[in-house]
């Protein structure tokens, strides 16, 4: 019996080991690729070694495209989207979850039916109420109003809303609290890990978005990380190294931040997975 | 009227409070998703090709229908779908079994290997793949030749080109299907198994008469959301193949984004938009039907 389950965990460890390997080489041909210099990465055979054209690559890189500026774009529109995102989910999960009120439940329903519709519906109308009829083109605004409201944002945070004790909220009024006090001192405190699992997703979904960043920014200089790392893909004559260093700008910190936080990505991802 | 839920019987009344917390959310569903979801049905029965718009039901759809571009989306669309998701989750319950096993150590690295490329975004993933399945330079070529066997045309031929789509799709989503899995496996109680081992039952027999079928409303929902996703698909299809060769790629959403976004063409695009809902609407039911059985409504 002993001897089995050792043979068993020792086909699963090999078995197991090799899929990681092969699962990690994507991103480890990234970091490498980003240090090599581009008659490098064209050559046969493929180095394993790292490079020394880190810096030439980014010189590149920062050549093709206004690159720092893309990185400040991306940091501020995420940043600026996950706060007030968080706040509007979190608001709005408040009342539809501790409030009993006329109409409740056609905005939940409301809110249920929007999470089955795929983005691709709204595109059409939402692009032009942006770029024509609201001239936000190229601006911040254009990325993060439309996506304020966040169907599956206010729907985790209204099921987790549920687990604060009314008798708490009682308490607070009764001390004579007002509304925005009770909610900015008792029930946001409370939150915190839903608070923090819905803003880890919000960040990471607003980071890589592409399709509508796509539509909306056309300048150079407006473009967010995934955009303009997009305009050099498609091109024929391409400065791999400088894309690969582009790449590892956009992953190495999220990468970090997923070792450390690993389970608020976790409970982000799940949110509405199992049901209860 | 708006009383907090616990005591009714309070004679403190803010019937403004619940509506003011709202408000804000409120605000950004009506002009973001509301007003868009209305517009674009109503877009899809006029004739934008050219101006005025002009009120014609039959154009858009009607075209649709007869459209062997679409169909062709359609088509390899409903391709992946069928040969990736289900190839997906296979890796995933393995990987979420494996996860769940207590004979499996160093969990914390093979966590993050495998979970590791959710993190990653489909603009970066797409340039690294794009990089790696490179015909000429890339390092797959290279070691499939250096094993003795001959190079493939990853890029520029049909069946590898899906090949190529579907192996990077499988690499970004598996560890995000397995967690969701893993949460559906660690719910099962533990006793089932106990009750099973004790009445002589094997590993292959509690997987298949206790772990697969109490995962199967978790497994619904993966495979719910992965044909929802695949349906979606355009980043992938847009840049590692550039929907080549020759539209062998093409998907739904990246043809939409042809005819809105480079045609300008937004009536017959809303109405591609909407097909592309009523699919996913479509097989989301036939799923349920289908898996659900009668344990999950």
């Amino acid at each position: 019996m002993r001897r089995t389950r050792l043979i068993q965990s020792i086909a699963l460890h090999v078995v197991i080991t090799a899929g990681a390997l092969l699962f990690l080489m994507p991103i480890f041909w990234m970091l490498l690729s980003a240090t090599k210099a581009n008659n490098v990465i064209l050559s046969l055979p493929p180095t394993l070694a790292f490079g020394d054209a880190l810096a030439a690559n980014w010189a590149e890189l920062a050549d093709d495209l206004p690159f720092l500026r893309n990185v400040f774009n991306s940091v501020g529109i995420a940043v600026i989207y996950t706060l007030v995102a968080t706040m509007v989910c979190a608001m709005g999960g408040y009342a539809l979850a501790k409030f009993r009120f006329f109409g409740r439940g056609a905005v939940f329903t409301l809110i249920l039916v929007a999470l089955t519709i795929p983005f691709e519906v709204r595109i059409i109308p939402q692009y032009l109420l942006i770029a024509r009829d609201m001239g936000l083109t190229n601006t911040w605004w254009a990325i993060i109003l439309p996506g304020l409201a966040n169907a599956l944002g206010i729907f985790f945070m209204r099921q987790n809303m549920l687990s604060v004790p009314s008798e708490l909220l009682e308490a607070a009024r009764i001390d004579g609290a007002s509304e925005a006090r009770i909610f900015a001192q008792v029930v946001l405190p409370i939150m915190q890990p839903a608070l923090a699992a819905v803003g880890i997703v919000l960040l990471l979904f607003q980071w890589n978005d592409f399709l509508w960043p796509l539509l909306v920014l056309t300048s150079r200089e407006a473009y967010t990380i995934p955009v303009a790392l997009g305009t050099l893909v498609g091109l024929t004559r391409v400065s791999w190294g400088g894309i690969m260093v582009g790449t590892a700008i956009a992953t190495i910190p999220f990468l970090i931040m997923f070792l450390f936080l690993q389970r608020y990505f976790v409970a982000g991802i799940t949110a509405g997975a199992v049901k209860d | 009227m708006a009383t907090p839920l616990p005591a009714p019987r309070r004679r403190r009344r803010i019937p403004w409070t619940p509506y003011l917390f709202l408000a804000p959310f409120l605000a950004a569903f009506a002009v973001f998703w509301t007003w868009p979801i209305v517009y674009s049905l109503f877009l899809s029965f006029v004739n934008t090709r050219r101006r005025p718009w002009t009120f014609d039901p039959w154009f858009n759809w009607g075209r649709l229908l007869q459209d062997t571009a679409f169909w062709d989306a359609l088509g390899n669309t409903l391709i992946i779908l069928a040969v990736q998701v289900p190839l997906m989750l296979m890796v995933a319950i393995a990987l979420a079994l494996a996860f769940d096993s207590d004979l499996l150590r160093l969990k914390g690295f093979y966590r993050f290997a495998f979970f590791a490329p959710l993190v990653l975004g489909a603009v970066p993933y797409s340039a690294v793949f794009r990089l790696i399945f490179n015909v000429d330079f890339g390092i797959l070529n290279y070691g499939l030749t250096s094993l003795g066997l001959p190079p493939v045309r990853w890029l520029t031929e049909t069946a590898p080109a899906m090949a190529t789509i579907m192996i990077a799709l499988t690499w970004r989503w598996s560890g995000y299907n397995a967690i969701i899995l893993l949460s559906g496996l660690q719910s099962i109680p533990r006793v089932l198994y106990e009750a099973a081992r004790i009445d002589g039952a094997g590993a292959w027999a509690q997987l298949w008469h206790i772990t697969l079928p109490l995962l199967r409303p978790v497994l619904l929902f993966c495979f719910v959301l992965s044909t929802i996703g695949t349906l979606q698909l355009f980043t992938e299809p847009f840049l590692i193949t550039v929907t080549g060769p020759g539209g062998a790629t093409e998907t739904l959403v990246t043809y939409l984004y042809k005819q809105g976004f480079r045609n300008f063409n937004f009536g017959y695009a809303s109405a591609i938009a909407y097909a592309v809902a009523l699919i996913a609407a479509g097989f989301s039911l036939l799923q349920i039907r289908l898996v659900g059985g009668r344990n999950n409504g």
